[in-house]
């Protein structure tokens, strides 16, 4: 028997069922051997695995049971000792193996899982993103409609064309069976079919505003679905076969002109709206969608929007066109009053040379026949001639001066004249219808008011009779007292301020009647044109009513004023007028109006011993103009300061130049203050002349305000200075050396 | 030989003083001023220009003064002396000199303590300027009445 190191297998060697268990373990030894290979091919093939440590050991694994089956091909015979420590060898491998590999699954299949789990939620987000994408598409979509559909509607301003146009696009974009709107009637309780899509109506289709579905469309400013069957849904004649499509429902707001204010935007209140039905095509399965139900109100606001832009439009076309009319119709007017205005230029144009020719002849001839042998009727009858031809001369005087005097064209004629005369040659004038009236009239002259005076004799002498003549006139018992004297200070009128000057005065004439008086409120109507005040008394007392208001302008025009003081009807009243005018030094003279001065010299060349005050505070300049005159031969004194010119400035001195450079009013002073210093000897106060470098307006008439004779421009020329002397002693003013 | 020296001398007074005219330190009224000149006034002109130019230097030490420190410039009393320099240098006929003060002015309105300084420094140079050449036209005038000339009018248009 032969020993040898052999292992006998565990059971007797059944020779089908080994042949089958060795085929069997053959063919898991090559899928054991080949599972890993293709692991590692598809491994490779694939860019991600993570988990290749777990292959490694899964394939070591699947190697070794592979390598355990393959020898376990001959552990099917008797096989040596050295096959079985293989063996053993390659299971106890295998085990180790198997084991790690086990426990190593149980922390891979779990991430494994989690991948799993993961990639179904992507796929989720991915499906929900692709939803997202198709509702934005179709929003864009929408939104594309609703800008072409705007568009479309806000390029015609025409009312019509506005509405159908969205009908027409509504339905095109939004495929509908049919579109209207319904707009509400002149009285507001009904709803008219105005505008339809396709199918044509009969006129005046209307329904009642008061449905309860119009409410509910018009309650709220959404797309609502209403019933098909509703009457506004009732469009078509109705088919008993079709299922009709779903209709929607939108109120458009009218809005009027009126309802927008400035400050607020217009309130959702107090509206007309119009009805927009739409009706999607019958038979189809299709549904409003809410994107389309947002088109629908879009669109219904942009139709408000536009419906107001056509309805201010017509507004101001009208407005337009009214303004036309009234601009031709005032033109017209226009024409017609130049027209007018010609004919009376030309008809004054007229009278004033045609009227007035035989007028003169008249006066003339009665004058010259008053002066021939008459018998006493004779003297009257001429004299009453005269009279009246005087007093119609005096009324187209009148007449034509207040032309002029509205035109402006009138200027006083200046001249020197006899203040005391002249009141008593106007008294003497009214005297006759005084006494015949038995009025005595009393005049009283202030004892300083000047005899001598400059002014415009005639128009003064026609005030005064005008005021006294209105006072006899209109008295029919009493006495009228005639007052005249000199004033200074401030007259009733609160914004007229007399400024006394040296050479000028303010006469004040004061005429109180004792006759009907005046009603307070008829004071101010006086003094205009043609107005009379309407008692009985003064019906019969003729005049034109020109009078007051002539007297009134030419009052004005010597810088003036004039007013009635009056205690009530039956009280009298007191006619006082201030007027500027220009004391004369000749005091020897007689009534010398309309002789023009003859000056005793010719013009100065020589002003030898001409006393002189210069006051200036600039050293330099103060000697230059001392050097001026002294080269013209006048004998001059130069002060510094203003208190030095008081103290030094004397009767002697004839003229006194001032430097006035500073504008405060600081440097006009002096000129008051020489003023007061010479207050009773008017006549010797010297000239006051004033030597500035501003040669505005402005500093001109502040000189004149403050009682300077003159201004002159710094730097004063040599002959500049001689002319300047010769005018100043001559005229005793000067304005115009500028 | 005198007459020729007198004759030389007068031709260079008028050339002188034409030239100071266009060069524009005089004006008219500087003419005007020798016309007042006659023999009972024989030097009315250096008098008077004599007094300004001590009036000058005396109202530009003031404004100096009143300029110097930057925090507290008393611009009404600049102010003043710029009027005074204004008045006395248009009596005169000094252009530049009134020219200068006229934007002076200006500065002192708008209180600009460095434009003041700038037309105050401008003010002394012409003033300065001015007083050289009117010593030199002086200097002539002497030299034509020493010769026994006499002084040439100077029509300006």
């Amino acid at each position: 028997m032969e020993v040898c190191n052999c292992i006998e297998p565990q059971w007797p060697a059944d020779e089908l069922l080994m042949k089958y268990q060795y085929i069997s373990d053959f063919f898991i030894a090559v899928a054991y051997f080949s599972i890993p290979l293709e692991l590692i091919y598809f491994v490779k093939k694939s860019a991600v695995f993570p988990y290749r440590w777990v292959l490694v050991q899964f394939g070591a694994f699947i190697v070794l049971c592979g390598a355990t089956h393959l020898i376990n091909l001959w552990t099917f015979t008797t096989h040596s000792r050295t096959v079985a420590l293989v063996m053993t060898t390659a299971k106890v491998l295998t085990a180790v193996v198997s084991c790690a590999t086990a426990l190593m699954l149980v922390h891979i299949i779990p991430d494994l899982l989690s991948v799993k789990t993961r990639e179904m939620f992507l796929k989720n987000k991915a499906a929900e993103l692709d939803r997202e994408m198709g509702l934005i598409r179709t929003q864009e979509e929408t939104g594309r409609h609703v800008r072409m559909l705007t568009h479309e509607i806000r390029s015609t301003l025409d009312r019509h064309t506005i509405l159908k146009t969205t009908l027409v696009e509504l339905g095109r974009t939004l495929a509908l069976e049919e579109c209207a709107l319904w707009m509400p009637t002149r009285t507001g309780l009904e709803l008219q079919l105005s505008y339809t899509l396709r199918h044509q109506h009969p006129v005046e289709y209307t329904v009642p505003i008061q449905l309860p579905v119009i409410n509910q469309v018009f309650g709220t400013s959404r797309a609502v679905k209403i019933s098909p069957n509703s009457p506004v849904a009732r469009l078509r004649p109705v088919s008993g076969k079709y299922m009709l499509g779903e209709v929607v429902a939108v109120r458009v707001p009218l809005l009027h002109l009126s309802n927008f204010q400035i400050n607020d935007w217009p309130e959702l209140t107090t509206k007309r709206y119009a009805l927009m039905v739409l009706m999607l095509p019958s038979d189809s399965a299709r549904q409003w969608h809410v994107h389309e139900l947002e088109l629908v109100e879009v669109v219904a606001d942009q139709v408000a929007v536009a419906l107001s832009h056509a309805a201010i439009l017509e507004e101001s076309m009208r407005a337009r066109d009214l303004l036309m009319e009234q601009n031709v119709a005032l033109d017209l007017a226009r024409r017609e009053a130049e027209t007018a205005i010609r004919a009376r230029n030309d008809f004054l144009a007229v009278m004033n040379h045609e009227m007035r020719t035989p007028m003169h002849a008249i006066i003339a001839l009665s004058s010259l026949l008053q002066e021939t042998e008459l018998t006493p009727e004779q003297r009257l009858m001429v004299e009453t001639i005269l009279k009246s031809s005087n007093l119609l001369a005096t009324l187209m005087n009148d007449v034509l001066d207040l032309s002029r005097l509205e035109d402006g064209s009138l200027q006083l004629e200046l001249g020197t004249f006899n203040l005391h005369t002249l009141f008593r040659e106007v008294l003497n004038l009214i005297k006759p219808i005084a006494v015949v009236k038995k009025l005595p009239i009393t005049l009283n002259l202030a004892p300083d008011l000047p005899e001598f005076v400059v002014g415009d004799e005639k128009r003064l002498t026609q005030i005064i009779l005008n005021i006294v003549g209105n006072a006899v006139k209109f008295s029919k018992q009493g006495s009228i007292y005639v007052t005249a004297l000199v004033t200074k200070s401030g007259t009733r009128a609160p914004d007229f301020f007399v400024v006394p000057t040296g050479s000028h005065f303010y006469l004040r004439v004061k005429v109180k009647d004792s006759g009907a008086g005046i009603n307070p409120q008829d004071i101010p109507k006086l003094f205009t044109k043609f107005a009379q005040t309407q008692s009985l008394a003064t019906r019969s007392s003729g005049g034109s009513g020109l009078g007051l208001a002539i007297s009134k302008r030419f009052v004005n025009l010597m810088e003036g004023n004039i007013w009635i003081e009056s205690d009530g009807l039956g009280k009298g009243c007191m006619a006082i007028f201030d007027v500027k005018l220009g004391i004369s030094e000749q005091s020897n003279e007689s009534k010398q109006s309309g002789i023009p001065k003859v000056p005793a010299n010719p013009q100065h060349a020589n002003f030898t011993g001409l006393k002189v005050l210069v006051m200036d505070e600039n050293g330099v300049s103060r000697m230059v103009t001392k050097g001026l005159l002294v080269h013209l031969g006048c004998e001059v004194t130069t002060v510094s300061s203003s208190e030095e010119c008081l103290q030094v400035v004397s009767h002697e001195h004839k003229v006194v130049f001032m430097d006035i450079c500073l504008p405060g009013v600081e440097n006009y002073q002096i000129s008051l203050r020489i003023h007061e210093k010479f207050t009773k000897q008017r006549h010797q106060r010297p000239l006051l002349v004033a030597l500035t470098g501003n040669t505005d307006k402005s500093t001109k008439d502040k000189c004149m305000s403050f009682g300077l004779d003159g201004v002159l421009l710094k730097p004063v020329s040599l002959d500049n200075m001689r002319d300047v002397l010769s005018d100043l002693l001559e005229h005793r003013v000067l304005y115009e050396a500028m | 030989m005198n007459t020729t020296i007198v004759a030389q001398l007068q031709r260079q007074f008028q050339d002188y003083i034409i030239s100071l005219y266009q060069q524009g330190f005089l004006d008219n009224q500087f003419s005007e001023l020798r016309k007042l000149q006659d023999e009972g006034t024989p030097d009315f002109v250096s008098e008077v220009v004599s007094l300004f130019f001590d009036d000058c230097a005396k109202l530009i030490n003031n404004m100096s003064k009143s300029l110097e420190r930057p925090e507290n410039v008393d611009f009404k009393q600049v102010d003043s002396g710029v009027h005074q320099l204004k008045g006395s240098s248009s009596s005169v006929g000094a252009r530049m000199v009134k020219n200068v003060c006229i934007s002076f002015k200006e500065c002192c309105d708008v209180q600009n303590r460095e434009g003041c300084l700038r037309c105050l420094q401008q003010v002394d140079y012409e003033y300065k300027m001015l007083k050289t050449k009117l010593q030199d036209l002086f200097k002539l005038e002497q030299q034509i009445l020493q010769a026994g000339g006499t002084i040439p009018q100077v029509d300006i248009n």
